[in-house]
């Protein structure tokens, strides 16, 4: 009985001041909304990595050159390590692709474009990484024997320069060096940190030719016959790579499995969480203190009328619980907007990301919020029910 | 008859050493129930200090003061919070009702802080506010109310929980000729019907309601007029 009217003091007190009661909660809005819509947001991000190496295939190796240990030399991966990969000694070894990247411009008429991923590789690139052509042609390996100037282009590229014409066929600049585009790629989307689709991918020849002169591959894909085999295809390719490159220690090179290349992503993405995580966390808490500094105000411009409440016999828990309940309305209140605000903004797409909603952060921020709300407001509020009945009266 | 008030070498200090002011130095008062009593003194002379211990408001420094023969110097916040609830009613010179809030809902607060029930609670306040002569502007705020209105209002409020003693400090210190007739008439009818009144005025026409005026001086009781 008496909890319900002291509830409606409350009430009457945030409705008294609806302007400032408004923008404290606007402060627990905010953070609220953005603790769930990062988590969501960073959540998006690492499933999208897991979708784009499960796109990759259960059956891929991806060799990368290691720096050497001080006082050894380390080889460089080359196209002639890629050759020798497949054949006799590697039965389990189904295809491996020479790569090489590069960082390069592309210009189209008036237009240039800042090309995410410049590739050089062979046909066989395309099947190890699910890429699939929307328009034209890939290249074949005659392209690759002929060093011909010929780019297959991602979708992001293909939107970039060739904005309301049809790519194939016609002649782009990249670095300066003409190249005809002979097909565009299916999009795939984001893969969460980069835009999978801005990417361009040219015969390895051409691409060592032109770009990055013929020193060590970026990497070497290894595709086995199946993902059973990936294991013996494994130790295949570390056999021979250690007797070409006259391995006894560490080796110059690393393997990483589709399933390393997730651990290793996936933590990656985690920190990027984290990371989202707790700016949100401080946003919160930034609230938080709006609603102690609210409060604190509230209570030393109504002195008076705590003065006149203890003076016809309002005990101190009545005092207390009634800026309690004010300060845990307006968290609660901000919590509930906060909610879905976060939940309407994560249906949207935020920064090439896809949010996916993890429902415990929803709890959890709400949850938080109320706390918030007792947490901040407690000192104010014992403040008020301290106050002795004539301090308070006088009070101007 | 038996005293409801009964205050013996009561005492009061602000601050201390060398700075300290004396307010009361051992004042002695006994009111009777059904009494009304007017006291009077120059500023400074103690008796709004004095009022406010009676009414629970402030705790004396030294001395026993007896309400309904209850010490109240045994009393915790808590428990002297209840009292002011209860055994008190206390009406201001600058009215204090509580601002945006309605003649009611004002009139019902240490109803509600009593733990009354809704219907009862309006019941009574009502009832209140009617002996006021204010039954038509129940759901006016203070300030769509004159200053006359304020005060009988917070009169509804003194009188509504039905407490052992009235206080008033210069009720009508802020209120023009008419309004504080208005106001003396309603404690003269309070009293009348048997309620126990003490006022704090200036002013000797007020005091002449009163059945004895109590002048106070430097803290003590100077003397009594009857």
């Amino acid at each position: 009985m008496r909890v319900f009217e002291i509830a409606a003091f409350a009430v009457r007190g945030l409705t008294a001041n609806k302007m400032r009661s408004g923008l404290t909660t606007l402060g627990i809005l905010i953070g609220v909304a953005s603790v769930i819509l990062l988590i969501a947001v960073g959540n998006g991000a690492s499933s999208a990595v897991q979708q784009s190496i499960a796109g990759l295939g259960t059956n891929i190796l991806t060799i990368s050159p290691q720096r050497a240990q001080p006082g050894s030399t380390a080889k460089p991966l080359t196209t002639a390590d890629a050759a020798a990969l497949v054949g006799a000694d590697s039965p389990d070894v189904k295809y491996a692709s020479p790569v090489v990247s590069a960082q390069a411009t592309a210009g189209y008429g008036d237009t240039t474009h800042d090309i995410g991923q410049f590739i050089g590789s062979d046909p066989r690139y395309f099947n190890t990484t699910n890429s699939a052509v929307a328009q034209g042609n890939l290249f074949s390996d005659n392209d690759v024997q002929q060093a011909r100037k010929v780019v297959v282009i991602g979708a992001t590229v293909a939107t970039e320069l060739f904005p309301g014409t049809e790519p194939v066929g016609k002649s782009m600049l990249v670095n300066n060096i003409p190249f005809t585009v002979v097909g565009v790629l299916a999009a795939k989307g984001s893969s969460g940190l980069q835009d999978a689709d801005d990417m361009v991918v040219a015969p390895l020849t051409t691409t060592q030719n032109a770009l990055t002169g013929y020193g060590s591959l970026t990497q070497i894909v290894v595709q086995a016959q199946s993902a059973d085999a990936l294991p013996n295809a494994q130790a295949q390719v570390t056999t021979i790579l250690n007797g070409r490159h006259k391995i006894t220690g560490t080796a110059d090179y690393r393997i990483l499995s589709q399933d390393q290349l997730l651990t290793a992503r996936t933590a990656t993405t985690e920190t990027f969480t984290v990371l989202l995580a707790s700016v949100a966390a401080i946003s919160l808490l930034v609230g938080g203190i709006g609603i102690t500094n609210i409060m604190l105000v509230t209570v030393t411009e109504r002195i008076r009328e705590i003065g006149i409440r203890k003076a016809v016999g309002a005990p101190r828990s009545s005092i207390l619980g009634q800026f309690l309940i004010e300060a845990t309305l307006l968290s609660l209140f901000g919590g509930a907007l906060g909610v879905a605000a976060g939940m309407i903004g994560s249906q949207f797409t935020i920064a090439g990301i896809q949010p996916v909603l993890v429902p415990s952060s929803v709890l959890l921020a709400f949850a938080v919020s109320a706390l918030i709300g007792l947490f901040f407001g407690s000192y104010p509020a014992s403040r008020a029910a301290k106050l002795r009945p004539i301090e308070a009266l006088r009070h101007e | 008859m038996s005293p409801v008030i009964e205050v013996r070498d009561l005492r009061k200090t602000y601050g201390s050493g060398d700075t300290a002011v004396h307010a009361l130095r051992g004042l002695d008062l006994t009111v009777e129930k059904g009494e009304y009593i007017a006291i009077m003194g120059a500023s400074g002379s103690g008796k709004s200090t004095l009022l406010n211990i009676l009414g629970c408001l402030d705790v004396p420094s030294g001395g026993k003061y007896l309400l309904d023969r209850i010490d109240t110097g045994e009393f915790d916040e808590e428990q002297l919070s209840l009292l002011r609830n209860r055994k008190i009613g206390f009406v201001f010179q600058s009215f204090n009702l509580v601002p945006r809030t309605t003649a009611l809902a004002n009139v019902e607060l240490p109803l509600v802080y009593a733990g009354v029930r809704r219907p009862q609670r309006r019941e009574r306040a009502l009832a209140a506010l009617d002996l006021v002569g204010l039954g038509d502007r129940t759901h006016h705020r203070p300030n769509e109310l004159s200053g006359g209105q304020q005060q009988r209002v917070a009169i509804a409020r003194a009188l509504v929980t039905s407490p052992a003693i009235v206080l008033a400090d210069e009720p009508t210190g802020n209120l023009d000729t008419d309004s504080s007739r208005e106001v003396l008439g309603i404690l003269d009818r309070l009293n009348a019907s048997g309620r126990t009144v003490v006022l704090i005025t200036h002013e000797d026409e007020v005091a002449a309601h009163a059945m004895r005026t109590v002048r106070v001086v430097d803290g003590r009781v100077a003397g009594v007029l009857v």
